[in-house]
């Protein structure tokens, strides 16, 4: 009890709260000892002040973080949630030619009406271009600039964009203006002589396939890393 | 051993209140209901506090030289204050259904009475906001008004300029038109271009790797909740910064000097 006492008056100041020196002169402040806290015993390794102030501190985070941390994943859960494959009949494998494109309309999401619908442009394979005679060519309207649809102009033989002036040739390849890769396009198969569409696919300027990437990122080189495969869309 | 307790700081009586004027030593109902303004902010008063701090903010010292251009961020924050109001009116009509919402936006334009002025004050305040916005940047910055110590309101206010273009942004697909429905495509294929993190973004803004139903609810809940109320705070600490720290004079005005040090000026 006898430091106590001591605490109770500010220590290096005098009767009357006068800055005194320890021989009792007044010649300015001296370094203050320390306070010892109430509770104080010798060999103390934390305050009682201490952790409760730590312990406050922890539990308002576990708070904060049980609301915060379920409300960022909600928000976040779409960029890691796999959309469904589907495959979409798209007509009889002869209403298709290997000369010239034949216009279909898919439906790419059933929530929105006629927004998640599009236009995909479909040939068969053309053996002069190195393609076999027997697969389907599925190129999506989707331009690889940024995202506006492309029309096929049948006499010039190209895709072309509205936007920005993008321009494909009939393989999709970019032909001028500032799309970045050729255009996309989906997988196909054939099932009872009709020709299905699956899920969409990038492919880069040597027509290797990619997994889906969103218009305006280029794959070939450094590119294809810079922009990896999203968690919602399915591996080429 | 005996426990010293302070006293606790107990207030002393309150003062009797002033006497009302009397008419013929008597107080008429006429003199009470002159005092019952003065009686209701002097009872706010009391127990807030805020008339000091009103008086204090309304009444500061401001720098010789101040004129209509130190306006123009009151005026910027009207015009958000303008957004906000206008936009609670036109939430309670607008549906932020993708078969629907195209609809309700007609009907408010053509069917609710005075529909057209207030989606018309939401769409043209919009513009007026970031035209408003790009001048008080630019008398600030002209103004040297970003200098020291006044940095941090100058990032703070460059926060809160992106945060009212995200505001264009998720505001622009709500029509749900054509042209909207496409600037979003593009919109949202451009925020995918940033390397890396692009691709992840863009899914997180339409909520998939297409245009769902979810991107126009998502936009919604941006435009309307999330970004207005980080807006509205951001503003508050904006706001005090500028009671606190005080506003600049016009750089033409040089400062005026004590006499001794005036005569030396060459």
């Amino acid at each position: 009890m006898a430091d106590r006492t001591e605490t109770e008056r500010r220590p290096g100041t005098g009767e009357n709260g006068a800055f005194t020196s320890r021989d009792g002169a007044p010649n300015g402040p001296q370094p203050l000892p320390k306070a010892k806290m109430p509770g104080y015993f010798e060999g103390e390794t934390i305050t009682r002040r201490a952790l409760f102030t730590g312990g406050a501190l922890a539990a308002g985070g576990i708070a904060g973080a049980a609301i915060a941390l379920p409300a960022i994943g909600f928000a976040l859960g779409p960029v890691f949630d796999k959309v469904e494959e589907v495959w979409q009949d798209a007509g009889a494998t002869t209403d298709f030619s290997a000369d010239d494109y034949t216009p279909k309309v898919l439906t790419l999401d059933t929530s929105v009406g006629e927004a998640g619908k599009t236009t995909v442009y479909i040939r068969k394979g053309n053996t002069s271009l190195g393609e076999r005679a027997d697969e389907f060519i599925a190129i999506s309207t989707r331009c690889a600039h940024l995202g506006c649809p492309v029309r096929w102009v049948g006499p010039a033989q190209r895709f072309v964009c509205p936007c920005h002036g993008g321009v494909y040739n009939a393989r999709g390849e970019v032909e001028g203006g500032p799309p970045v890769r050729p255009l996309d396009r989906f997988e196909t198969r054939v099932q009872n002589g009709t020709v299905q569409i699956g899920p969409r696919y990038s492919v880069n300027s040597k027509l290797e396939k990619f997994s889906a990437r969103d218009p305006g990122e280029p794959l070939d080189g450094v590119w294809q890393y810079l922009y990896p495969k999203r968690f919602s869309v399915p591996s080429a | 051993m005996a426990i010293r307790i302070p006293k606790p700081p107990l207030p002393g009586r309150r003062k009797p209140p002033p006497p009302a004027e009397r008419v013929n030593g008597e107080v008429t109902v006429k003199d009470q209901a002159a005092e019952v303004g003065a009686g209701l902010v002097g009872w706010v008063d009391e127990r807030t506090g805020v008339g000091g701090f009103t008086k204090g903010m309304l009444f500061r010292k401001v720098p010789k030289g101040t004129n209509w251009f130190y306006t123009l961020g009151s005026a910027t924050m009207f015009a958000f204050l303008s957004q906000a109001v206008t936009g609670v009116i036109l939430a309670m009509y607008y549906d932020p259904d993708p078969s629907r919402a195209y609809d309700s936006v007609q009907h408010i334009t053509n069917d609710v009475f005075l529909g057209n002025i207030v989606r018309g004050m939401h769409r043209w305040g919009a513009t007026v906001m970031i035209v408003l916005i790009f001048l008080h940047m630019g008398r600030v910055f002209f103004f040297g008004a970003y200098k020291y110590p006044r940095e941090l309101n100058w990032v703070i206010g460059v926060v809160l300029l992106v945060m009212t273009l995200m505001m264009g942004l998720t505001g622009y697909l709500l029509p749900f038109d054509q042209r909207s429905f496409w600037a979003t495509i593009v919109a949202v294929n451009l925020n995918g271009t940033a390397p890396v993190l692009g691709p992840y973004l863009a899914d997180f803004l339409r909520a998939g790797p297409e245009f769902g139903a979810t991107t126009l609810t998502r936009f919604y809940a941006m435009h309307m909740l999330l970004i207005p109320g980080l807006i509205a705070a951001l503003i508050a600490v904006h706001l005090y910064l500028v009671v606190k720290l005080g506003t600049t004079a016009p750089p033409w005005l040089k400062a005026k000097l004590p006499e001794p040090l005036e005569k030396e000026r060459v």
